[in-house]
């Protein structure tokens, strides 16, 4: 059974294949990423209560939240992509981890945009050095070096071995920075109000919106990475095609 | 081994601006911070931990592309790679000199400029403890970030970019337990961590240095 889902995967380390269904499942993904996001943006702004102590300002919640977890979790995308480059040399996996990189850094500058905004009114000042705000700033800082050095490559393959291993190495400082700005300092921000074991911290009414959003944007986080992969499998065939014109 | 590490002292000596460049980068930055935040002694002493670190860190940065750029133009590299020895070894090695030529020489001259400074009188051992506990650390996750830039004709900026978020956490351990020390704490815990990275990046980055070497080779 797990061969046969392992093959499953692999199958769409082929570029035919993979841009065959990545292109069949594209327009769904990316329709139900709009519905997601522009429904529980909908719904979070305008059906639900204002917080009784922050008022509604607590409703860029909707925006912070989602994008914040993609942010983390957009790296994590890139260390498994790279890991499978460097383990399998699916030229597919280079691609996607190279896709994922901008994605993730924007969504990181949102999550530190946004942040900025409701920390104004909350606590008096668009920025705080507090540990997960600079941790933050921490991870924009390695999404920018990361494809910084994807563009200075010109070889593809080159480059792709050299960010993967980058990535690699970056995920064990960026995670050892994490722990040493928590060590560093105290801050503002709140803990996580949501976890997987159950006991959430957020009333159901302003929940449900919350999980929307995150869904939405989680599928458009997968959307731009296939829309992304698959322009640069286009751009390289296209180069290959180039090449051939002038060989002939 | 031994010959490579001395080969690349000799050069690093004799071609000048190894020792002298990184302190006197050093000694720039300790002399600007008072020019630019004021002469007073209790916030110069407030800051000096910090601002120690910082300018340490800044003079190790500043040799990094010397580290592998002039084996490459001139074809040693190659030779290095090929050669019996692993690649690992030769790469710890340069590493070794580095640091042998900037981190070590900042960390006997750091109770100078912790002088100008004004840094607390607890702090001067503390400070130099955590340079030398630290700087290798520094010197070979920079080696790491040079093998990574060595084929590339401008790699000096995008080098800075690579290395610098990797420096956060020895800088901040570093930097806080000079702090601490300055403030008479216990800090024993951010010493042991700035050994512990130091430790890690020494056994552990060479392997990834030689294999993006071997990359930029091919």
């Amino acid at each position: 059974m797990a061969t046969f889902s392992m093959n499953l995967i692999w199958q769409y380390a082929n570029p035919k294949k993979f841009m065959q269904t990545s292109g069949m499942v594209l327009p769904w993904v990316i329709g139900l990423a709009a519905i997601g996001m522009v429904g529980g943006l909908i719904w979070g702004f305008f059906f639900t209560p204002n917080d009784y102590k922050q008022g509604s300002t607590v409703k860029i919640i909707y925006l912070h939240v989602p994008s914040a977890m993609i942010a983390i979790n957009g790296w994590a995308v890139m260390l498994i992509a790279s890991l499978i480059w460097l383990i399998r040399r699916h030229h597919v996996s280079a691609l996607v981890a190279r896709a994922a990189a901008p994605v993730g850094m924007t969504m990181t500058l949102i999550a530190l945009i946004t942040g900025a905004i409701w920390g104004e009114p909350m606590w008096g000042t668009w920025w705080a050095w507090d540990p997960r705000l600079t941790s933050f700033l921490i991870l924009f800082l390695f999404y920018l070096g990361y494809i910084a050095l994807w563009e200075a490559i010109e070889d593809p393959d080159t480059a792709a071995d050299l960010t993967s291993v980058l990535c690699l190495v970056g995920s064990v400082f960026a995670f050892l920075s994490r722990f040493a700005v928590d060590f560093w300092h105290q801050g503002l921000h709140q803990g996580a109000s949501l976890s997987l074991d159950g006991r959430d911290e957020v009333a159901d009414i302003f929940l449900f919106p919350l999980l929307t959003c995150m869904g939405g944007f989680i599928l458009f986080f997968i959307a731009m990475v296939l829309l992304r992969t698959r322009t640069e499998i286009r751009a390289r065939r296209l180069k290959a095609l180039i090449a051939r014109e002038r060989m002939g | 081994m031994i010959g490579l590490l001395l080969r690349d002292l000799k050069l690093a000596i004799r071609a000048g601006g190894g020792f002298g460049l990184g302190l006197a980068f050093f000694l720039i930055v300790v002399v600007l911070v008072p020019l630019g935040v004021g002469p007073k002694t209790e916030l110069l002493a407030a800051i000096a931990p910090g601002i120690l670190w910082v300018a340490a860190l800044l003079a190790c940065l500043l040799s990094l592309d010397r580290i592998f750029a002039l084996d490459y133009e001139d074809g040693s590299l190659d030779l290095l790679a090929t050669a019996p020895m692993p690649l690992e070894g030769a790469v710890a090695m340069k590493s070794l000199a580095h640091w042998l030529t900037t981190g070590l020489p900042l960390t006997l001259a750091s109770p100078l400029f912790g002088l100008l400074m004004q840094l607390p009188d607890a702090a001067y051992g503390w400070l130099m403890l955590s340079l030398a506990l630290g700087t290798p650390a520094l010197s070979v996750i920079g080696t790491f970030g040079a093998a990574l830039t060595v084929g590339l004709k401008r790699g000096g900026l995008l080098l800075s970019l690579l290395v610098l978020p990797l420096y956060v956490p020895t800088l901040i351990f570093g930097a806080e337990a000079v702090r601490r020390g300055a403030e008479g704490m216990d800090n024993a815990t951010p010493m042991i961590l700035v050994a512990a990275i130091t430790l890690g990046s020494v056994a552990l980055l060479p392997f990834a240095s030689a294999a993006a070497i071997r990359i930029n080779l091919r």
